[in-house]
């Protein structure tokens, strides 16, 4: 008797607060979007009507969420694989036996990570300034036109995407590079002694090896790079012609520039509905292709 | 760990005191002024003359971005954190007045010597009523009109700004063509709205139709504005640039990359400021065309308004009686520019023998209020971005102005079902 | 390839990544003590040609960069405490602690994991304006407490209350110890290395918090170092200089912490990616 009454005293700080700042606004935001809540409703609340599944649909209806949907989907199918392969390229060389000074380059590389997006995001604004930025300069000397990544809608989503990779590859470097270093070196040995190539080994051993990990580490990358947010609003505002506004940056418009709270919930609700099936769905090509391995 | 233990506790209560604090004013009334922009760096030098005036008042000022004013209003109203006096953008009143989020300030202002109705410009003083009451005093007066390089505009061989749209094009044109091709006609940032809604407020028709309760423009009027607007972009004469792009206009202005840029007072002091002294009678200003003559801008201006949550109105409406008087208005003009809203102050020989105003004086005569409904500022902003839009070739002027209508009339469904509600 | 080519071509690439990692950190340092409007000309500058610190100058003057870098410090300190406090209970309890459906209500806090916290953002905003804690420090820190390590760090906790070994509990209970004794003078001491990589972490990730802070702190006297460095790059988006001086400010106290603390950092990494 007296363990089950103790338990429940370690656990009530934490469940209390992740009760009342937590599951209690999401369930209150579920609510929040079956109504019309706006400026009005602000001002009375006589004025708040509910209007059950009318949120949702006037979304689906509206080119404005398909364009930020896809901007998002942009971002994360582009994005996502890129940053993988930077931090797989940097794990493999930081783990090869050749490397020197491996600390330090752990560190260095890390160091992107633990930076304020919006300091950073700051400095990405003024690097890829078409006039004045370093990249502009950099590229003028390998005879490349200046690129407007500020101001042209086809350029502007790419240029946070660098950001976005820049910024994180370390992350999910130092994981590959713990997973990296757990394969035993025997497997390796067999294999160089059999004559197989480097890229065989890595197709063969590595790889295989490495899968379970990579897959968490593709399904958190992917969680994450799905609440874009910060570096449209720091760097672009959304623009150029609205070609970073992600769905994230949508819902904080309808939510908190123009109060329509029951517009802003259903939109944070679809991405979340969103973010699980492709996080199921990956969860679960993970598992069935580790049973047929 | 016991020590570790106890500090828990600690910090909660002195979180929970911390926060308290947070929310209740000081003790000595202090006030809290909100200012948009530059004003507040310019205001804070004529406040030691008003708390010398009332001691026991002190005035702390917070600065809001431009670019967020609009949202961190809206929400502090919403947090219940609005200050006790605050600038605001007279476009905003309708929204702020519908919130009733702001104290009528009619019997303030009809008992006070300092705020004297008759003196201010009508069409800035009517956009501080709403629904029958007064809701903000105006602080400045603000428009948009050409500011223009005087010296570039003589070399491509014309000696006065231009009268007409059709002037305007002419000369923009002939500055692409004497340049080569390297100097801009005009700078108009694509993600600002106020360059389009001037052309489009100088036209016959209202851009809401039924007492705004539908968009109205699909109207010949604001087609006409809205081709004339796209027209420059594809013509050359302008470049489809936001201010994102162009994060410092002041000195390209300065380095002769576009001849005209359509902007507001607070831009006569940036110049003065930012331009060097050899260059200061390179520039001047001038009315902004219109279709057939000089045509309308914005009634733009910054009002004080008290909320209503404020914690001392009284202290508040001094600061705001203050701020009007005809001597601190000249004086705040000499410190940032910002236009006068009184005519009395405008006969100061300061305002009256600046060349640089006359075209600010004239222009304030011919001004047209956007629409009084609260959720303007969400209609303009989708306005400016289907007309960006139609900027770079993705629309057509029809399918622009039939999408705005679609979306406005979207946006104002909830203001039709409560002014018929309102209405049983 | 011999190895020595190997070598070269394997340090090379190490070399150019971490140039292209360090590089714009670098420059934002140089620029920062950079004259006003020297910056945005052609070329752009690599280093300052009369270096000046006239720019943090004006940060602490006059845009109240050392409040938002109190705030800042405050904050995060909080969450922190907080944090650790609710996850190190939290976490033993589900480690060591029998009591009914324990592995059904951990679950149900993984499963949690997964909900994004922007969708508790906006009825979070409307809560607390009722309750009147907007734009206050317990606005930011009890929200942030819930969700900056809440789950995660409560995972941690557990998976390292694991490793304690049962009878020492036992012993000390057939002793007649109260599980708050227990706790307090056998399971805390144990969990010294955890709770420094969970402070570290927590710390860390609270200081760069940026979009709840942004939303619900209105007043200035409470931002926090990102909220208040966005709020000047929308003001003054064209003074390079001075920008880049706030993003050092903002950017630097968490570099040098992580830079001695990186071994706690790196561990709690790991301990909660990689399944153990």
């Amino acid at each position: 008797m007296r363990k089950i009454s103790a338990a429940w005293w370690f656990l009530a700080p934490a469940l209390l607060v992740l009760g009342v700042f937590f599951l209690l606004p999401v369930l209150a935001g579920l609510a929040l979007s079956l109504t019309d809540y706006d400026l009005y409703a602000l001002a009375d609340l006589r004025n708040l009507r509910f209007v059950g599944l009318h949120n949702y649909w006037e979304l689906l209806h509206r080119p404005e969420f398909w364009a930020a949907l896809g901007h998002t989907l942009y971002f994360v199918i582009v994005g996502v694989p890129l940053s993988l392969l930077a931090s797989l390229g940097a794990a493999l060389l930081l783990n090869s036996p050749l490397s020197k000074a491996r600390a330090f380059f752990r560190t260095a590389l890390f160091a992107p990570v633990v930076t304020t997006v919006v300091a950073v995001a700051v400095i990405w604004r003024y690097l890829f300034n078409p006039k004045y930025g370093m990249v502009n300069f950099v590229l003028g000397h390998f005879g490349i036109a200046p690129v407007d990544w500020l101001g042209d809608p086809h350029w502007a989503m790419p240029m946070i995407i660098l950001f976005a990779v820049w910024k994180n590859f370390g992350y999910n470097m130092i994981i590959l590079l713990a997973g990296l270093q757990a394969i035993p070196q025997e497997l390796y040995e067999a294999a160089r002694i059999d004559g197989a190539s480097v890229w065989r080994q890595f197709r063969h051993i590595t790889l295989p090896s490495l899968a379970p990990i990579l897959l968490m580490v593709g399904i958190l990358t992917v969680s994450g790079y799905f609440q874009l947010f910060a570096e449209p609003y720091v760097i672009t505002e959304g623009g150029p012609l609205q070609s970073t506004e992600s769905v994230l940056y949508l819902m904080y418009d309808e939510g908190f520039k123009w109060w329509n709270m029951g517009t802003a919930s259903a939109v944070a609700f679809l991405l979340f509905v969103l973010m699980f099936a492709v996080t199921a769905a990956m969860w679960r090509a993970g598992e069935a292709r580790e049973s047929l391995t | 760990m016991r020590v570790a233990r106890a500090i828990v506790p600690a910090l909660l209560a002195a979180c929970t005191l911390l926060a308290a604090c947070g929310s209740h004013p000081e003790d000595s009334r202090t006030l809290e002024f909100w200012t948009i922009g530059r004003e507040g760096e310019a205001v804070v030098k004529l406040l030691p003359e008003f708390e010398r005036e009332h001691p026991g008042i002190h005035v702390r000022v917070q600065q809001i971005p431009l670019t967020a004013a609009h949202e961190k209003l809206l929400t502090a109203y919403a947090g219940d954190s609005l200050p006790d006096v605050t600038q605001i953008g007279n476009t905003w009143i309708p929204e702020f007045a519908a919130l009733h989020a702001l104290e009528p300030l009619d019997a303030l202002a009809a008992a006070s010597r300092d705020v004297r109705e008759p003196d201010y410009f009508p069409a800035v003083w009517a956009t501080n009523r709403f629904d029958g009451a007064l809701y903000g005093v105006p602080w400045y007066v603000d428009t948009r009109l050409l500011f223009y390089r005087v010296d570039l505009l003589r070399d491509a061989g014309f000696d006065a700004p231009p009268r007409d749209w059709a002037e305007w094009r002419r000369q923009m044109d002939a500055i692409r063509a004497h340049s080569g091709g390297k100097r801009w006609g005009a700078l108009l940032p694509t993600n600002e709205y106020d360059q389009l809604l001037a052309l489009a407020l100088q036209q016959h028709e209202p851009l809401l139709r039924d007492g705004a309760r539908y968009g109205n423009f699909r109207s010949a009027g604001f087609k006409r504005a809205l081709a004339f607007y796209v027209d420059l972009y594809r013509r050359g004469d302008v470049p489809p640039y936001t201010n994102i792009q162009v994060s410092n206009p002041w000195e390209e202005f300065g380095r002769g990359a576009f001849v005209f840029y359509l902007s507001g007072p607070w831009n006569i002091g940036e110049f003065r400021k930012r331009l060097p002294p050899s260059q200061q009678d390179a520039w001047s200003t001038a009315p902004l065309p219109g279709p057939d003559g000089p045509g309308d801008s914005v009634a733009y201006g910054s009002s004080v308004a008290i909320p209503v949550a404020s914690h001392d109105k009284r202290a508040a409406w001094l600061l705001i009686e203050y701020l009007s008087r005809p001597l601190v208005q000249q004086r705040f003009y000499e410190l940032l520019g910002d236009l006068p809203p009184r005519r009395s102050v405008w006969e100061s020989p300061a305002l009256k023998q600046d060349p640089k105003l006359h075209a600010f004086r004239d222009q304030l005569e011919r001004m047209q209020p956007a629409p009084p409904v609260p959720e303007w500022e969400q209609i303009v902003n989708m306005m400016q971005d289907i007309a960006a839009r139609a900027v770079a070739g993705q629309l057509t002027i029809d399918q622009a102005a039939a999408q705005m209508d679609v979306q406005a009339d979207t946006i104002l469904a909830k203001r039709r079902w409560v002014l018929q509600n309102q209405a049983r | 390839m011999s190895a020595r080519a190997a070598a070269w071509w394997i340090n090379g690439a190490l070399v150019v990544a971490t140039a292209l990692a360090l590089f714009p950190l670098a420059w934002m340092l140089s620029v920062s003590f950079m004259q006003p409007g020297t910056a945005s000309s052609l070329p752009p500058p690599l280093l300052p040609a009369h270096p000046t610190l006239g720019n943090y100058h004006e940060l602490f003057a006059h845009a109240g960069m050392g409040r938002y870098f109190l705030n800042s410090v405050f904050i995060a300190t909080s969450i922190t405490l907080l944090s650790l406090a609710c996850n190190t209970l939290a976490g033993y309890a589900f480690a060591k602690l029998r009591f009914a459906g324990r592995e059904k209500l951990f679950g149900m806090l993984v499963g949690g994991l997964v909900i994004p916290a922007q969708v508790a953002m906006l009825p979070l905003f409307l809560l607390l304006k009722y309750v009147g804690l907007v734009n206050t420090y317990a606005g930011v820190i009890l929200p942030g407490t819930a969700t900056v390590f809440g789950i995660v760090g409560i995972f941690l906790v557990r998976q390292y209350a694991r490793t304690i070994p049962d009878d020492l509990l036992e012993a000390a209970r057939v002793d007649g110890a109260g599980e708050a004794r227990i706790f307090l003078q056998i399971v805390l001491p144990l969990l010294k290395p955890i709770l420094v990589t969970l402070a570290v972490l927590t710390f860390l990730t609270a200081w760069n918090d940026f979009m709840w802070p942004l939303i619900v702190l209105t007043g200035q006297q409470h931002y926090t170092l990102p909220v208040g460095l966005a709020s000047l790059s929308r003001e003054h988006v064209q003074d390079f200089e001075l920008m880049m001086a706030g993003a050092v400010i903002t950017v630097l106290p968490v570099l040098l912490l992580f830079l001695a603390l990186q071994r706690y950092y790196l561990r709690g990494l790991l301990l909660g990616s990689v399944k153990g």
